[in-house]
């Protein structure tokens, strides 16, 4: 079991004839994933080494089935390509494209309400269920299947946090990157509840940053409605205040949004609170240890 | 981006929102010719992209010709410390001179992002020209707030219902709505990321004025704006990271002696607290990013060795996109160019890791590797100290 993506699930790429959408495109053909259609307006009726590819997303649904799409079109048109995917009524929307303009994703937000479309970023590495379906940029080796998910708003800090699971043998259930933008569209309540309803998921690392107080809503849902454990980790404990720290939304703005506010609210919350990003992996094995869900 | 006072009171000017004349002066003779056209009293002002000029002693009420010399002669050349410049303070290379306005009353017109809702939200408070921080610290209750729906713009009944929540008139009613209105226009057509008028003056004849104002410009959105990014002052950023912006490289210039180099956002900033925490400070957050090329990776390690505070270096790299025996060539490029006079220190992991160590092996260069985050960390705050 899994969340959001899985054996089944049928991708196809927004942006497809772009250097990064063929490279990922291909690579994630290469992991195993059904990788049914292509959209670039103007290429319609050509393919990507053997994918179909359309001028619309709508045309590329009505042919293929296609049920999630993956964005890597340039920030310009991002925003329009997570629209045009909502309106064709794909339910599942990744958006990896870094460096949208945030009144783009305000109109886009606003757009999606009462749609049943899920967006996973924008500025995200992707999503991945390990061995049986990667959209998105994730080198895929690092992964193993197994019961444990990951939610994060930073793509190599994931890879980090996945890569200690598998060397410890630890495999996981999906990984989430939700992305490092001030405006996302799914965030870690909404994945916190997908895998606490996840029979296949045992526990949960939940990597946060500096920036907003979406960590500290999770700890509030947590606290409510979570049963498994939690293993938590903030960057950016050495950031100064008012510079935006790479990722668009990992900025201390008016004194509010510090890494020492949100491990407090994890410590309150009963999350298992990594002391170092190195020992995220071994923080997770001890708390699945301890509630008896590994030797 | 940030972007100067004058800069962005002509930018509110083009929506129709009222502001003081003036004129930007970059010498003593400009401001003092720009005070005699305007008349007296008038008021100078320093160009800074930080808060708090007034407090320290940027900001000169004159009333003759002698007097403005005189206040421009201080003010420009002079470093300015105040709450948000730093102990290093901010020197004043270009003023604002404008004209002297009869205050009547102080507000607050602030609009952010609020990451929570996604929405354009719009602030206002009767206590202006303080700091809206200590407003909503001290007394939250003065802040009145109004969410704009993207589909539709601020709406009449909001902007209505925020000039009576300050106070204002049934007669100032009208240019209250377009003050509001324009704002929120603004900020959506230039792609700000914060506009704050602070104070928005109620003049002695009841008529509304940007007294001040501060605009931040979503760096996301410059692409579509050419005009707005030629606004860019590379003055008022560290010359560090202006280079970096070069090279599409995120670099921040921090206070320590460990030079960091890390691709991705998060991951940088967990490497920087892996050396606080090794007993260390870090001298930058420095994100190569996921795309990174040999001759960006090469770029990215010339800034790390022009710092010369810097002690020793610290690659933490988890190859995703980024190979890792790309950034190795990019290293050992950049290294032989300019020479490695400083401990280096590589953790590597990832796409093409066995490539990487070898190119970093062959090279002869003297690297100190290390096998996870936190020994890498622990390793270069050493290095730093025998350094």
């Amino acid at each position: 079991m899994s969340v959001l993506v899985g054996k089944k699930t049928r991708v196809l790429t927004q942006g497809i004839t772009g250097s990064t959408g063929q490279l990922h495109t291909r690579l994630c053909r290469e992991y195993g994933t059904q990788m049914v259609a292509g959209v670039t307006p103007g290429r319609g009726g050509t393919d990507f080494e053997g994918i179909p590819i359309f001028d619309t997303v709508s045309a590329a649904v009505r042919a293929t089935g296609a049920d999630a799409s993956v964005i890597y079109v340039p920030p310009g048109g991002a925003a329009d390509a997570v629209m045009e995917a909502a309106d064709a009524g794909i339910p599942l929307v990744v958006c990896i494209t870094e460096g949208v303009p945030v009144v783009d994703m305000v109109r886009v937000k606003r757009f999606l309400e009462g749609r049943p479309t899920r967006l996973i970023g924008p500025n995200c590495p992707g999503v991945i269920t390990p061995g049986e379906c990667k959209i998105g940029i994730m080198p895929g080796y690092i992964h193993k299947p197994g019961r444990i998910g990951v939610v994060s708003r930073s793509g190599t800090l994931t890879y980090e946090a996945v890569f200690q699971l598998t060397n410890l043998g630890i495999g996981q259930s999906t990984c989430i990157g939700i992305g490092g933008d001030p405006i996302i569209g799914t965030g870690f309540v909404d994945a916190l509840r997908l895998f606490q309803d996840d029979p296949g998921t045992d526990g949960v690392i939940m990597i946060g940053e500096i920036g907003g107080s979406a960590e500290e809503e999770a700890a509030a849902f947590i606290e409510a409605s979570v049963t498994k454990p939690v293993v938590g980790f903030i960057a950016g404990q050495t950031a100064p205040k008012g510079k935006r720290m790479g990722h668009a939304g990992a900025i201390i703005a008016g004194g509010k949004g510090t890494a020492a506010e949100k491990i407090a609210a994890f410590r309150a919350a009963g999350v298992a609170v990594a002391p170092h990003p190195a020992e995220l992996g071994i923080t997770m094995q001890r708390a699945l240890r301890e509630k008896g869900l590994l030797k | 981006m940030n972007i100067h006072e004058h800069q962005a009171k002509e930018l509110l000017g083009r929506y129709g929102i009222p502001v003081p004349r003036g004129k930007a002066c970059s010498s003593v003779g400009e401001a003092v010719a720009a005070a005699e056209e305007l008349g007296f009293p008038c008021v100078v002002k320093a160009q800074i992209h930080a808060g708090g000029r007034g407090k320290a002693g940027g900001v000169k009420v004159v009333r003759d010709a002698a007097a403005a010399r005189a206040a421009a002669t201080e003010i420009l050349g002079k470093t300015l410390v105040t709450h948000q410049t730093g102990p290093q303070g901010r020197v004043v290379r270009r003023l604002l001179v404008e004209q002297g306005v009869d205050i009547g009353r102080e507000l607050y017109l602030g609009m952010v992002v609020d990451r929570g809702s996604g929405r354009v939200t719009v602030m206002a408070s009767t206590e202006g020209g303080v700091e809206i921080e200590e407003v909503a610290a001290k007394t939250p209750e003065k802040i009145l707030r109004e969410a704009i729906d993207p589909l539709v713009g601020l709406g009449g009944w909001q902007a209505r219902r925020l000039a009576f929540g300050l106070g204002l008139t049934k007669e100032q009613m009208g240019s209250a709505v377009a003050f509001m209105t324009g704002l929120a226009r603004c900020f959506v057509d230039a792609d700000c990321s914060l506009a704050e008028i602070n104070p928005l003056v109620v003049q002695k004849d009841g008529k509304l004025l940007a007294l001040d104002a501060k605009i931040g410009l979503d760096d996301n959105a410059l692409f579509r704006h050419p005009d707005l990014r030629e606004l860019r002052d590379p003055t008022e950023e560290d010359p560090r990271e202006v280079e970096a912006a070069k090279f599409d490289l995120s670099y921040i210039a921090l206070e320590g002696n460990i030079g960091c180099m890390v691709n991705g956002a998060g991951l940088a900033m967990a490497t920087m607290d892996s050396v606080k925490a090794a007993g260390g400070e870090p001298a930058n957050f420095l994100d190569v990013g996921g795309g990174a090329d040999t001759k960006k990776v090469a770029a990215a390690f010339r800034i790390l060795l022009s710092d010369a505070a810097v002690r020793a270096i610290f690659i933490n790299i988890f190859g995703g996109i980024l190979r890792c025996d790309v950034l190795a060539e990019g290293v050992v490029e950049a290294a032989r160019e300019v020479g490695l006079k400083v401990p280096l220190v590589v953790r590597m992991e990832g796409t093409n890791v066995e490539r990487g160590k070898q190119i970093l092996a062959e090279s002869k260069l003297d690297i100190i590797t290390a096998t996870d985050m936190a020994d890498g960390a622990k390793k270069a705050v050493a290095a730093a100290g025998r350094s």
